[in-house]
C-alpha cells in the first residue's frame, strides 16, 4: 500500500483549511491574488477529491480510514471515506468551482474576506462527509455554519443582515440540540465513534436504550432542520433568496448535509437490530409534508429567488420521503436525483441574478401581481417581426429553459432520469417486492408528479414574464466569467444524462455498501497503524 | 448533587426556551446563552456526576472510581464554539440595530 494515497484521504480537510488561513494574510486591494489562491485551492480540492472518488470506487490496497493523530479507532478520531463520502466531496467540489468563478467577476469585492469564509466552508462541508465520529461532526458542522453565517451576510443590506440574523438564531438553536443529542448518546452507549455505536447499539437495553433513541431523535431535529424538513423549515426560503447569487449556489449543497448525515446513521447504526427503522415514518411523511409545502410555496412565488429557495424545499422533501421508504432501488434513485437537483438548483441561483440583473427590483412581483389584476398594456403590441433577440438574452433564455426542465423532471435532461429511477423503483417493482403497493407510496408518487408540474407551470410563467413580455426591454449585462459557470452546471447535468448507466450503477453499488454497514464497521474499528508492526507482514499500516 | 444539577438544568433551560421565543433580539441572545449554559452542564451531567475524582489512570486506580474525561473535552470545545458563535451573533444584532432602527427580531415594530 502506498503511503500518499491514504493521506489523501484529510487533504479535503486540510487545503481549504490552509488556503483559507494563508488568505486572511492578504490586504482587500490584492484581489487578483486572492482569487486566484482560492480558485488554485478549489481546483486542488477537486483533484483530491475524484481521485478519492476513484480510490473508494474499489482501488487494490486502499483502506478507506484515516487515524487522525494514529490512535487507534474507537479511541482516537477518525476520518472515513466509502462511496457515499467520496461521492459528496466530489459534488461538492463540483459545485464550489463554478460558483466560484461566477463570484470572481464581481461579487467577491462586495465585501470583506469573501475567499477566506468560502474555503472554510468548504472545509466544514469536507469535514461533515468525512468525519466518523459525532462530536467531529458537531465540530464540521459549526465551521460550516459559521462561514455561512458570514457568507450569507456577504454585499451587507438591512434585507440580508435582517435574514441572516434569523438563519443565525435557528441555526444556534439547532447547535444546542446538536449537543443535548450527541451527549445523550454518549451517555448511553458511551461512544461517539460512528461504528463503534453500530457495534454497541446491540447491547444496550431498557431505560438505557430509550435515553439513546431519545438523543438520536434529537439529534435527528438537527439534521432535519439542516434539510429543510417541514415544520422546520421556514427559516430557509427567506435565508436562500436574501444570499447573494454565488452564496446561495454554494447553499444548495448545505441543504444536503443533512440529508447525508440522516442517510449515514439510519443505514450505520439503525439499519438492524432492535431499533432499526427508528424514525422511518418521520421521514416518509414530514418528507410528503415538505413536499407539499414546498409545491405551493413554488406556485406562490412572485420573485425567482424565492422560486428556487422553495424549489430546495421540494428537492430535500423529495430526498427525505424517498429515504423514509428504506428501499435500496429507490435510494439509489435518490441519490442520483441528489446530484441532478444540487447541480440543477446551484445552477438556477446563479442564473436568477443574471436574469433580474435587467429588471427593476419589484418588476417580476408587479408583474404577477398584474397577471392577477388583468394587463393593462394590452394596446402596446410590439409589431415588429423577425427581430433576432440578442445574444445574451437568447443564452440566458436558454440556460433558463433547461433549469426549468430539470425542475420539473421532463426529458432530456437528468432530472428526468432521476425522476424515472426513483418512481420506477416505487411503482415498478414495488417496494415491497410482491403484494399490493402500499397506499403512502401512491401518495409520494402523485406529489413528486404534483410537484414537477407545479415547477413547469411556475418557471413557464416566470419565463414568460421575463424574457418575452419584459416590461423594460433593457438587455441585462452580463460577463462571460459570469455565464460560463452557468452553463457548465448545465452541462454537467447534461453529462449526467449522457451517462446516466454508469452512474446508476455506481448509485446502487453505493446503496448496497450503505445497507451492508459490517464492512464499514470493520473497515473502521480494524484500521492499521501507521509504523505499528502488524503480524500480516512487514510494511504495517500507512507509513509517512 | 444530582437534584441541585438537574433543578438548574432545567430551570435554565425553561428560562433559555421561553426567552429565545421573545421579540427583542436582547432576550434572544440571553435566552441562547442560558440555554448553552444548561447543555453544557447536561454533557457534563451525563459522563455521571462524582466529586473528588480525577480522570487520572495510574497503577492501582479502579476505573469506576475515576471520572469520566470524555465529557470534560466535549463540555470545553462546545463552551469554545458557544463562546464564538454568540460574539457573533452579536455583532449581527447590533448590525441589525444600525440597519432598521429597532431591536424587534422582525426588524420592525408589531403594530399596536
Amino acid at each position: 500500500m502506498s503511503g500518499w494515497q491514504q493521506h489523501l484521504i484529510i487533504a479535503p480537510i486540510v487545503i481549504p483549511l490552509v488556503a483559507g488561513a494563508l488568505l486572511l494574510f492578504f490586504d482587500e486591494r490584492e484581489r487578483v491574488l486572492k482569487a486566484m489562491i482560492s480558485l488554485v485551492s478549489c481546483l486542488a480540492l477537486a483533484a483530491v477529491a475524484i481521485s478519492l472518488f476513484r480510490l473508494a470506487g474499489g482501488a487494490e490496497g486502499f483502506e478507506g480510514v484515516y487515524l487522525l493523530g494514529n490512535w487507534p479507532a474507537p479511541f482516537g478520531i477518525v476520518l472515513v471515506v466509502d462511496r457515499l463520502s467520496a461521492l459528496m466531496l466530489v459534488l461538492a467540489s463540483i459545485l464550489a468551482i463554478p460558483t466560484l468563478v461566477y463570484a470572481l467577476a464581481r461579487w467577491h469585492a462586495a465585501g470583506a474576506h469573501f475567499h477566506s469564509l468560502f474555503q472554510f466552508l468548504l472545509m466544514g462541508l469536507n469535514g461533515a462527509f468525512l468525519t466518523g465520529d459525532l462530536f467531529n461532526l458537531f465540530v464540521f458542522f459549526e465551521v460550516m455554519l459559521a462561514a455561512s453565517y458570514g457568507l450569507l451576510m456577504h454585499g451587507s443590506g438591512s434585507m440580508r443582515v435582517k435574514a441572516g440574523m434569523h438563519y443565525i438564531a435557528v441555526n444556534l438553536a439547532a447547535a444546542l440540540c446538536f449537543l443535548i443529542g450527541v451527549s445523550a448518546i454518549y451517555g448511553s452507549a458511551g461512544t461517539l465513534n460512528m461504528a463503534d455505536l453500530a457495534v454497541r447499539i446491540g447491547e444496550i437495553e431498557g431505560e438505557r436504550r430509550m435515553l439513546l433513541e431519545a438523543g438520536a431523535g434529537i439529534l435527528g431535529i438537527v439534521f432535519l432542520i439542516k434539510a429543510g424538513m417541514w415544520p422546520l423549515n421556514f427559516w430557509l426560503p427567506g435565508a436562500y433568496s436574501a444570499a447573494t447569487a454565488p452564496v446561495a449556489g454554494i447553499f444548495a449543497i448545505m441543504s444536503k448535509v443533512g440529508i447525508y448525515v440522516i442517510l449515514r446513521l439510519s443505514l450505520l447504526v439503525f439499519g438492524q437490530g432492535a431499533s432499526a427503522g427508528l424514525g422511518l415514518n418521520v421521514l416518509l411523511y414530514g418528507g410528503m409534508a415538505t413536499i407539499a409545502f414546498g409545491t405551493i410555496g413554488v406556485l406562490a412565488s412572485q420573485a425567482l429567488g424565492r422560486l428556487a429557495s422553495y424549489s430546495v424545499l421540494v428537492s430535500s422533501g423529495t430526498l427525505l420521503a424517498v429515504l423514509g421508504l428504506n428501499n435500496g432501488v429507490v435510494t439509489a434513485g435518490a441519490l442520483f436525483y441528489m446530484v441532478s437537483s444540487t447541480l440543477t438548483i446551484g445552477a438556477f441561483f446563479l442564473l436568477i441574478e443574471l436574469v433580474e440583473r435587467g429588471q427593476d427590483a419589484g418588476a417580476s412581483v408587479l408583474a404577477v401581481t398584474m397577471e392577477a389584476y388583468g394587463d393593462a398594456d394590452e394596446e402596446e403590441e410590439e409589431v415588429e417581426v423577425g427581430v433576432t433577440m440578442p445574444g445574451t438574452i437568447a443564452v440566458l433564455g436558454t440556460c433558463f429553459a433547461a433549469c426549468g426542465i430539470l425542475l420539473s423532471g421532463l426529458p432530456p435532461l437528468s432530472g428526468f432520469v432521476a425522476k424515472f429511477a426513483m418512481l420506477t423503483g416505487m411503482i415498478g417493482t414495488g417496494v415491497t417486492g410482491e403484494g399490493p403497493i402500499p397506499a403512502s407510496v401512491w401518495w409520494i408518487v402523485a406529489l413528486l408528479i404534483l410537484s414537477g408540474l407545479a415547477a413547469l407551470i411556475s418557471m413557464t410563467r416566470a419565463g414568460i414574464r421575463t424574457f418575452w413580455a419584459s416590461m423594460e426591454g433593457t438587455v441585462p449585462r452580463v460577463l462571460v466569467m459570469e455565464m460560463a459557470p452557468v452553463m457548465l452546471l448545465i452541462a454537467l447535468t447534461l453529462a449526467l444524462t449522457v451517462k446516466a448507466g454508469p452512474a446508476m450503477t455506481y448509485m446502487e453499488e453505493t446503496v448496497r455498501n450503505l445497507h451492508e454497514p459490517a464492512a464499514y464497521i470493520d473497515a473502521v474499528m480494524n484500521a492499521r497503524r501507521a509504523g505499528v508492526a502488524e503480524p500480516s507482514g512487514p510494511d504495517g499500516g500507512g507509513g509517512i | 448533587m444530582e437534584l441541585v444539577l438537574s433543578i438548574g438544568i432545567g430551570i435554565m433551560t425553561g428560562s433559555g426556551v421561553w426567552l429565545i421565543l421573545r421579540p427583542r433580539t436582547y432576550q434572544v441572545i440571553v435566552g441562547l446563552s442560558l440555554l448553552s449554559y444548561a447543555v453544557n452542564l447536561f454533557i457534563f451531567a451525563v459522563g455521571g456526576v462524582k466529586s473528588d475524582a480525577a480522570p487520572l489512570l495510574e497503577e492501582g486506580v479502579a476505573v469506576s472510581t475515576m471520572t469520566d474525561p470524555v465529557p470534560h473535552a466535549l463540555v470545553l470545545t462546545a463552551i469554545v464554539i458557544g463562546f464564538a458563535t454568540t460574539a457573533l451573533f452579536l455583532v449581527v444584532l447590533l448590525a441589525a440595530r444600525g440597519l432598521t432602527g429597532t431591536d424587534h427580531v422582525d426588524g420592525r415594530e408589531q403594530p399596536k
